[in-house]
């Protein structure tokens, strides 16, 4: 897997993400040494190029690479001069030049990080563009859900929210689906994608259908500022018919366990005591998340250079 | 006088229903006959062996880009391209810098053309000022500074009011008015077709149902007015259907269709190509299906390019970013030929939707190889394969999805009035 | 995860089951680790302060040995902890996959101890001098001392090996490895010499560092 590029779960085999799983599961042991290092990419460049603001996952994979001793750079061109008209393919030739062993994108639009690992050697990591995927975003729910399932074969998920705009939601369905899980999605009509058959998923209409049953609920995060009026009338509709609290879980197992990407709004998508609490995961997600993306860089940074070797 | 036969070609000429092998005699600069074993002392032979001999195709939909951005394109780079197309003869659309809504703007490019093009150009004008959707232009100056018809195409006229104005106005000028047909706040920002693509690609999506809305309005608008509508570049199998039910009513209207929305679904936008996107965007196959049947039954009347140069930086920017547009006069020939290679339409008919039936609707010259026509003529090798290299065709801009691939369908030679001003072997013969 | 093995349990070689020649059989094997445990509790007059540390894979089924062994021998029932060296290795810019990583589980802090490594077979002595380096990140020991259960030679780094099972000489084209006789269900072990496959002798295979 060194210099494959991690654009999408949709272009993951089952096995590599099996591999990529096992592999985060003994990261996570790191992470609770006193000493939380190893040498293991020492001297090999990784650049976080983040055209759209992002605070947790830019210092994930920031620590990731660090605990990896890698040396990790942060280029925000929407802080710098580059206006968004600059050409996309000059940004990626420039890093190109820099010879990097891995680069990590963020973008607003879907579409980009592709664009860059087209033109680029090193092998890019996708960390989340536009509504299209957020691949290491559903490695980590993955990870979190085989923690306390023991297996994802045969589990079934709901989805909530704003799925038309939530590359978290697309990488997930594409995830869970190949590991052998059954997805389902819910929101509001306005908010469900057209032909969502061909996401493989089962679209609900109520709340009340889509936890019927189901062993993780997946709540997503409403962006308030950009959609109020246009996909619904207001937050307060939005979470009396899909938010989640405690008696709405009751139509899931009862070990059913509750996950967000962060941030959370309480008391929209989650229940204040919902989002701190058993049976909420995430906070495990957010450690999962940095042993998740360790084991990402492990298997794919670096490329192989003239001399035949893999740096 | 002098005298030019093409000889040995599979005539084509849709104006009078004929396809056969003929020569084709040319006397200073006009079709002189159209017959077999045509001899005649000094005369010019050009060897047509093997190849389709057909009116020049004329184009009724392009972006010439001048004045203003004349970095994407200008009048003398465009009319290269389409020469080299096979074309001998474009409208160019209104959305230049400034706006070709006032007679100085329509003088400015006819001046131009006169100066630098390699082919005819007719100005198509601003059908409100500034395209802004609000007040009409002056038609009836437009008119006599030699405007061919009326379009606010790039944008949409989006107060109905305003649309049953200008459909009203127009009938005094007898000019048709193009119409670029979106509820922009349906499109809402969508750069793919919605449906199972933009599912998957997480674009925002663009409905077929915007593009029926604005064709069933103007249609209404059209019949209530009696104006002449031309819709440009259908896409949706809906506004194929909504077209064929008001021209059965009598309702006049016109329609064109692209090369790529003919052959290109919105599965070519997977790569995040952004040479793929455009406006109306690719559509599935069903409106393709749609479109291809729709023109085969003359329901969509022409083909037109929509060629839309963008500059190399403008479109290596992410997909919601790129400007909609690409190239289309280089390569319109072997991309249409498919429906020809496919048995839906015979070379007849084809020649018909590129040439003589948009000299119809747009009333200008050209479109037929009748005596005393223009000999705006096109040589055209069916068979022939080659591969287009974008960077070395005559359009300033590159952004076409079809550059680096194979084409089957070469023009072989176009004629501007009787003179050879492209030819495969040599390229463009214009100073 | 379902295809990973158990932590600590050696990769069974169906195939390979009965190739190769066995150079040490489970008798064997538990006649020289009983000598290696008098050894180290000779060497460190009792077992005080240490702590065994098993390299994965072969190096657990292997401690798990030495920490009965030592019980019988001492009473005591030393920590018994597994240290994977993969992320340390000095060979990964010459693989073309990463190797597969294994679970370390190290229950006691090893400062001020001595950490006694556990290795099934040591051959260049690059795997310990990774054990080391990765020891060096979880503290500061006392000392520490090296059993191998063979030493085949081939050293290319200045490592001894303080306690030995047995030296059996190889050549470049074999390697040495502690694997399941018999059924897997049976905890019977063997040392078996068997030749490199075309592919492992460029690059010891994923996983298989040449140690």
């Amino acid at each position: 897997m060194i210099g494959r590029d991690l654009l999408s779960i949709e272009d993951l085999e089952r096995e590599e993400i099996q591999k990529i799983l096992e592999t985060a599961e003994k990261m996570c042991e790191i992470g609770r040494r006193d000493v939380k290092k190893v040498p293991t990419l020492r001297g090999r460049t990784i650049i976080n190029l983040f055209f759209e603001p992002s605070t947790r996952t830019l210092s994930s994979f920031e620590i990731a690479g660090k605990r990896l001793s890698a040396d990790v750079i942060n280029f925000s061109p929407e802080n710098s001069s580059l206006s968004k008209a600059e050409s996309i393919l000059d940004t990626a030739k420039t890093l190109d030049a820099m010879d990097p062993d891995a680069v990590i994108v963020r973008h607003a639009v879907a579409g980009v990080p592709k664009r860059i690992a087209d033109v680029l050697k090193a092998p890019v990591v996708n960390a989340g563009d536009g509504a299209h995927e957020h691949p290491t975003q559903a490695l980590l729910d993955m990870l979190t859900v085989y923690q306390e399932k023991g297996q994802l074969e045969g589990l079934t998920v709901a989805i909530i929210g704003d799925i038309t705009h939530s590359r978290v939601a697309r990488s997930n369905i594409h995830g869970f689906r190949k590991m052998g899980a059954e997805v389902r999605i819910a929101g509001p009509p306005t908010m469900l994608p057209p032909n969502p058959e061909v996401l493989g998923v089962k679209a609900c209409t109520t709340l009340r259908e889509a936890l019927d049953g189901v062993d993780v609920v997946m709540a997503l995060r409403i962006q308030n500022e950009r959609f109020r009026g246009a996909c619904f009338p207001s937050i307060r509709e939005y979470a009396a018919t899909f938010g989640l609290d405690r008696a709405k879980l009751r139509y899931a197992k009862d070990d059913a366990i509750v996950m967000h990407p962060g941030p959370v709004n309480r008391g929209v998508e989650l229940a204040h005591d919902l989002t701190d609490h058993r049976p909420s995961v995430i906070l495990d997600q957010v450690r999962n998340g940095v042993a998740l993306r360790m084991a990402v860089l492990y298997l794919i940074a670096g490329h192989q250079s003239e001399a035949g070797r893999f740096a | 006088m002098s005298r030019v036969i093409i000889s040995g070609g599979r005539v084509l000429d849709p104006s009078r229903d004929f396809d056969g092998e003929a020569d084709v005699l040319i006397e200073d600069g006009r079709i002189e006959a159209v017959e077999a074993g045509i001899e005649v002392r000094g005369a010019e032979r050009i060897d047509a062996s093997g190849t389709w001999v057909a009116p020049a195709f004329i184009d009724m939909h392009c972006h010439l880009r001048e004045p203003g951005q004349e970095y994407k394109e200008d009048l003398a780079s465009g009319s290269r391209a389409a020469v080299a197309g096979g074309f001998s003869a474009v409208a160019c659309m209104a959305n230049t810098d400034p706006v070709n809504d006032d007679p100085s703007v329509t003088d400015y490019i006819l001046a131009r053309a006169r100066e630098h093009a390699a082919a005819k150009i007719y100005p198509i004008a601003a059908a409100t000022r500034g395209l802004l959707g609000e007040v009409m232009t002056e038609m009836s100056a437009l008119r006599d500074a030699g405007a061919v018809a009326f379009s606010d195409d790039g944008k949409t006229i989006m107060d109905s009011g305003v649309m049953r104005s200008v459909l009203e106005y127009s009938k005094m000028v007898d000019a048709s008015v193009i119409v670029h047909a979106e509820d922009l706040c349906l499109v809402r920002g969508g750069v793919v077709n919605e449906g199972p693509i933009s599912t998957r690609l997480g674009l925002p999506g663009n409905p077929s149902t915007a593009e029926d809305i604005h064709v069933a309005r103007d249609l209404r608008l059209a019949a209530l007015t009696g104006a002449r509508l031309h819709v440009a570049h259908v896409s949706s199998a809906g506004a194929v259907d909504l077209i064929r039910r008001a021209r059965e009513e009598g309702v006049r209207v016109t329609a064109e269709v692209t090369p790529h929305h003919l052959c290109l679904t919105d599965e070519a936008a997977m790569g995040y190509d952004t040479n793929t996107k455009m406006a109306p965007p690719l559509r599935s196959a069903v409106d393709r299906e749609a479109c291809r049947r729709g023109l085969c039954e003359g329901v969509i009347d022409v083909i037109a390019t929509d060629h839309a140069p963008h500059a190399v930086h403008e479109k290596e920017v992410d997909f919601i970013e790129a400007p909609p547009g690409i190239l289309g006069l280089e390569t319109a020939f072997p991309v249409v030929m498919d429906l020809v290679r496919k048995d839906e339409i015979s070379p007849l008919e084809l020649m018909r939707r590129l040439s003589t039936r948009v000299a119809e609707i747009l009333r200008v010259p050209g479109g037929t190889l009748a005596k005393g026509a223009p000999a705006d003529i096109v040589l055209l090798d069916p068979e022939r394969r080659w591969v287009y290299d974008a960077a070395k065709g005559y359009s300033k801009s590159r952004n076409s999805p079809w550059d680096g691939q194979e084409m089957i369908g070469r023009v072989i030679a176009t004629l501007v009035d009787g003179a050879v001003v492209y030819h495969s072997d040599r390229g463009v013969l214009v100073h | 995860m379902p295809d990973t093995p158990p932590t600590g349990e050696i990769d069974p070689t169906p195939a390979a089951a009965h190739s190769g020649r066995v150079v040490l059989d489970d008798e064997a094997i538990r006649r020289s680790l009983k000598r290696i445990a008098h050894e180290i509790v000779e060497r460190n007059q009792g077992c005080d302060g240490l702590y065994l540390v098993a390299i994965p894979n072969g190096g657990v089924p292997l401690g798990r040995i030495l920490v009965d062994d030592l019980e019988e021998i001492t009473g005591s029932r030393l920590p018994l902890g597994i240290l994977d060296t993969t992320l340390y290795r000095d060979d990964l810019a010459v693989r073309g996959e990463r190797p597969l990583m294994r679970e370390t589980v190290m229950p006691s802090s090893v400062d001020g101890q001595v950490v006694v490594l556990v290795e099934d077979v040591v051959s260049t002595g690059r795997t310990i001098r990774a054990a080391m380096d990765a020891l060096m990140d979880f503290g500061r020991p006392r000392a520490v001392q090296v059993v191998a259960l063979v030493d085949r030679g081939h050293r290319e780094l200045p490592i001894k090996i303080d306690y030995a099972g047995k030296n059996i000489p190889t050549s470049a084209e074999e390697k040495v490895v502690l694997r399941h006789s018999g059924s897997e269900t049976q905890a019977r072990l063997e040392m078996a010499v068997i030749k490199r496959s075309s592919e492992a002798a460029s690059d010891g295979g994923p996983g298989e560092l040449r140690t």
